[in-house]
């Protein structure tokens, strides 16, 4: 008697609420704008992920005080894809089909981003990806808001040359399409500036991997040939922190082989004891030091926002707040949240970075940045040692590539992201 | 470059009078002027200065540029005035007095960057080659030898001809006749005797300063022995290369051992197979980073015992866990291997993001204590340290397991139940109790290994992922339910990976290391060594 009473009650209760849910789902669809957040809280890519998450629901928190957009408030929809690369396409088909969200900002690791482009395409949505990342790519959906790669390897490469006057080469990456690609573009851009094939070491590394021993040991040998060496790092993630302690621990100081790397930042360091690192490079195009009012007030906000004063920022965060804050001008220009309208307005449109200038998403859906060059300190942040003078345009296509050269993308005269300049034909 | 070697000619000539006339007064032209450089904010001004700072032989110089290095050297960018940070206080740099009062507002440090490191080097370098500590003057001569300043050779000579310490005086030497060689002017005589003690001294920058440092314009005689010191050093380096893969090869089995020895009890000697074991190591390791903070909060003089506090806590946390794991879950599922698979995977995920949730999910930073640190040369030989102790710690970890296991009655129940568990039961051994214990030995060990790894790897919830494939590699590669196994399995996938690795590299490397013990198993499926008798089918 009491179990049938339950599953009459349970089956009236679900019928309730699969009834309701629909209505409830049209009424909030009227009064707000939702933003999907599409990272990884969970997995192997939470250490980065999570952060930008956070920095998501500080941006929306804040234009809703500030009113909202378009007389609307902003409803932030988190969804976690785990680390796991397929389950990003399918968070990404439930953000904009079944959540109705109308802008996605989100993924991190290249592949991801490959994993959901189908889908961003196929429904017709935008995504803002704020990570640094190999270029050879311009989609009509995505923008990038991170750093190309001569937005970041190139101008560290140029600064050792210049001012360390290195002449040898260790391209050191973990076994990826990231450190693969970028590798491939400094190698054919350093052979282009002169250097011999014998001065550049390549050395790739699983995932994760934790014993460097051997491969410290090669590059101090690698660098005692007399000529002055820097290692490139395009080493990821978790290989970081026993890269960096093998290099402490056999005495492998900045004076004698400089380290840049492209993919250690503030939060990287956050687990590591700095001291034996001092002088280590880092190319991005913002630092958590760099001395602007801008800076100052994201940061403030930032820390009162997550409750911990010892929290860093870093340069992915600055990306999501340029991408975030052109969405919103996007908007307002066009009057709607409405993706192909919203694409159309959004190249053009000027926003403020940190650092103290102003980023312009570019018709390659690329965006302006500065290049900063970034000392380790001993407190675990970055002294800026050197910035480029002014900002530089993205490039969807590498310049120093033989099959992307002759590439441009350009989203509104041409409506391509692949147009051959020497055929004159769209798609490569 | 040269600018600062004309100006720290002047320092050295200077240092050299002043030695040579036996006199202590300090003159200080141009120190207050030069000062002036460190509060421009500009890299090249701070050049300048150092350099300005170094040749006015004011009192005050070493202590200035030593702040400097160490970042403690501040400026007031409105007064630009410049002050020392030393405990207890601030001092004036340009006269020397504590600042009275509260220190003004708005100081900065004055920032360095590579090249002002350099800069500071060399001039500490040649400050400090009369120093009162050995060891300082032993650097001081590493760093003349680097920088090859003909303007230190003055110094030089007269702290040669006063150096008693026989390890300082063969470094002197060896930067003298790197000045000798690179130098415009000397004799063919002297520049072949300086390159037979730069021969001599046969490490790697050595091999830098004979393959690229050497000036142009040598004669034929120079450039061949030269070519000949090269050749042995290169063949030298060879040499001891072998024996540096045979050190590397011991240090990562060792770091498999600890990894796999945990392993070996549950899996191995249980037949549990435990997905959650990588997670008894991050617990280890987590646990480490808990005791750091607190020793850090209550009690900062102790942080060089912290790793001998974080053991004891370690092996409790995890075993602690392991033994709530056995009993919640485990024990409900002996006999399944598939569930028991299944189910230790998921507990590992809960772990991971249960540590996340408490943690975070960045890198936690855990110390590394004072005699860990750094690096010990034997011959062409780099030993460091950390993964020295390391090596000690495993062989520990695994001589007190194997005598537990004999020597102990819990030892003998625990060999008892997993040989024969109707029979233990019937010798009124409590096996629940047992199969509870065991578990909780092999996560603690677990835990253990998870101290060790916190050296040398991240402190973070995916810390465990790592880990348990190669662990269990190990343990199958060894032979299942052999400890000895485990210890010989492991070092062999250490050197082989290490003797691999520079010939097809790291990627490459493991996957041929992976197809060598999958042959290998094909062959012989229980592994190097294989139980015999009826342990098998128990």
């Amino acid at each position: 008697m009491t179990r049938n009473f339950l599953k009459t009650a349970g089956a009236a209760a679900a019928l309730f609420v699969l009834a309701a849910l629909p209505l409830a789902g049209q009424a909030r669809a009227q009064e707000t704008i939702k933003v999907g957040i599409l990272h990884s809280l969970s997995g192997t890519m939470a250490i980065s992920e999570t952060t930008l998450k956070d920095v998501m629901l500080m941006l929306i928190e804040d234009q809703n005080k500030k009113g909202g957009l378009l007389g609307k408030k902003l409803e932030p929809v988190v969804v976690d894809p785990a680390s796991n690369w397929p389950l990003f396409a399918e968070k990404a088909r439930e953000l904009i089909s079944k959540q109705k969200v109308d802008a996605v900002f989100g993924c991190w690791t290249s592949v991801s981003r490959k994993s959901v482009l189908p889908v961003f395409r196929e429904l017709n949505s935008v995504l803002f990806y704020p990570v640094q990342y190999e270029g050879e790519e311009s989609e009509r959906n995505v923008f990038y808001t991170g750093a190309a790669p001569n937005q970041q390897a190139i101008p560290a490469v140029d600064y050792l040359a210049k001012e360390e006057k290195v002449t040898r080469w260790v391209l050191a990456g973990t076994d990826y399409v990231y450190p693969r690609t970028t590798n491939k573009i400094l190698e054919a851009y350093l052979k282009s500036k002169g250097v011999k094939a014998e001065d550049i070491m390549i050395n790739y590394t699983p995932f994760g991997h934790s014993d460097w021993q051997t491969i410290v040991a090669d590059i101090k040998r690698f660098g005692s040939q007399g000529k002055r060496t820097a290692v490139v790092s395009t080493i990821n993630g978790d290989a970081n922190v026993p890269f960096y302690k093998e290099l402490g621990n056999q005495g492998v100081s900045a004076k004698d082989i400089p380290v840049v790397a492209f993919s250690v930042g503030e939060e990287e360091l956050a687990g590591l004891d700095t001291k034996p690192l001092l002088g280590h490079l880092a190319a991005w195009n913002y630092f958590m030091s760099v001395d602007t009012p801008e800076n100052k007030a994201f940061i403030a906000k930032w820390k009162s926002f997550i409750k911990n004063d010892k929290r860093v920022t870093n340069d992915p965060m600055e990306a999501h707040v340029i991408g975030f804050n052109m969405w919103v001008e996007a908007v307002k220009k066009a009057g709607t949240t409405n993706a192909d309208k919203v694409i159309d307005a959004i190249v053009g449109v000027k926003v403020p970075n940190l650092t103290g200038g102003i980023s312009e998403m570019l018709p390659n859906h690329h965006i302006t940045k500065p290049v900063l060059i970034g000392e380790v300190r001993a407190d675990g942040q970055f002294d800026v040692v050197w910035k480029t003078p002014g900002l530089v345009a993205g490039d969807a296509w590498s310049k120093e590539l033989d099959g992307s050269k002759d590439l441009v993308a350009d989203w509104v005269k041409l409506k391509c992201g692949n147009y051959n300049t020497k055929t004159n034909r769209c798609g490569g | 470059m040269p600018v600062f070697r004309a100006r720290l000619a002047a320092l050295f000539l200077a240092i050299g009078a002043l030695l040579l006339a036996g006199s202590a007064s300090a003159q200080t032209p141009g120190y207050e002027q030069a000062l002036k450089g460190f509060a421009e904010d500009s890299f090249s001004d701070t050049d300048a200065a150092i350099t300005g700072v170094a040749i006015s032989g004011h009192a005050l110089a070493a202590r200035v540029i030593g702040a400097l290095q160490d970042g403690r050297l501040l400026f007031d960018p409105a007064e630009k005035k410049i002050y020392l940070r030393e405990p207890p206080g601030l001092l004036d740099a340009a006269t020397g007095k504590p600042v009275a009062g509260d220190p003004p507002a708005g100081l900065k440090a004055v920032r360095i960057n590579n090249r002002l490191r350099r800069t500071i080097d060399a001039a500490l370098g040649g400050l400090s080659l009369l120093g009162p500590d050995p060891n300082r003057r032993f650097e001081a001569a590493q760093s003349v030898f680097k920088s090859r300043d003909a303007n230190a050779l003055v110094a030089l000579d007269v702290a040669i001809g006063k150096e008693a310490v026989p390890r300082v005086k063969k470094a002197m030497l060896e930067a003298r006749a790197a000045i000798v060689v690179t130098k415009q002017g000397a004799t063919e005589l002297e520049q072949l005797e300086a390159i037979a003690v730069i021969r001599e001294r046969s490490d790697l920058d050595a091999r830098a300063l004979l393959g690229g440092g050497l000036p142009s314009g040598l004669s034929a005689n120079v450039q061949q022995a030269a070519a000949d010191a090269i050749a042995a050093i290169d063949q030298y380096l060879a040499r001891w290369r072998m024996l540096q893969n045979l050190w590397y090869g011991i240090s990562l089995g060792s770091v498999l051992l600890l990894a796999a020895i945990g392993l070996a009890i549950t899996f191995g000697v249980m037949g549990v197979i435990n997905m959650a074991h990588g997670e008894m190591v991050m617990l280890g390791a987590y646990t480490t980073f808990v005791v750091q903070e607190a020793i850090r909060g209550y009690a900062p003089g102790m942080f060089d015992y912290s790793l001998a506090i974080a053991i004891p806590a370690a092996f409790v946390v995890a075993g602690l866990v392991g033994i709530a794991i056995e009993r919640g879950v485990i024990r409900f599922l002996y006999g399944r291997p598939l569930e028991t698979l299944l189910a230790t995977w998921g507990i590992s995920l809960i772990l991971q993001q249960a540590v996340r949730t408490m943690f975070g999910p960045n890198n936690r930073e855990v110390g590394t204590p004072a005699f860990m640190s750094g690096v010990v040369d034997i011959g062409g030989l780099a030993i460091t340290l950390n993964r020295f102790w390391i090596i000690i710690f495993a062989g520990i970890v695994f001589v007190a397991l194997l005598a537990a296991l004999r020597y102990t009655t819990l030892g003998l129940h625990m060999r008892a139940v997993t040989q024969n568990r109707r029979m233990a039961s019937a010798m009124a051994i409590n096996t629940g109790r047992i199969d509870a214990l065991t578990f909780g030995l092999g996560s603690g060990i677990a835990g253990l290994a998870g101290v060790a790894l916190s050296q040398i790897d991240n402190v973070s919830p995916n810390l465990g992922q790592s880990y348990i494939i190669d662990s269990f590699l190990v343990v199958v590669f060894g032979g299942v339910g052999n400890l000895w196994g485990t210890l010989v399995g492991a070092l062999t996938l250490g050197v082989a990976n290490k003797f691999l690795e520079p010939y097809a590299g790291a990627v490459l490397g493991k996957i041929a290391l992976l197809v060598l013990v999958i042959l290998f198993i094909q062959k012989r499926p229980r592994g190097l060594f294989a139980l015999k008798g009826r342990a098998v089918e128990a």
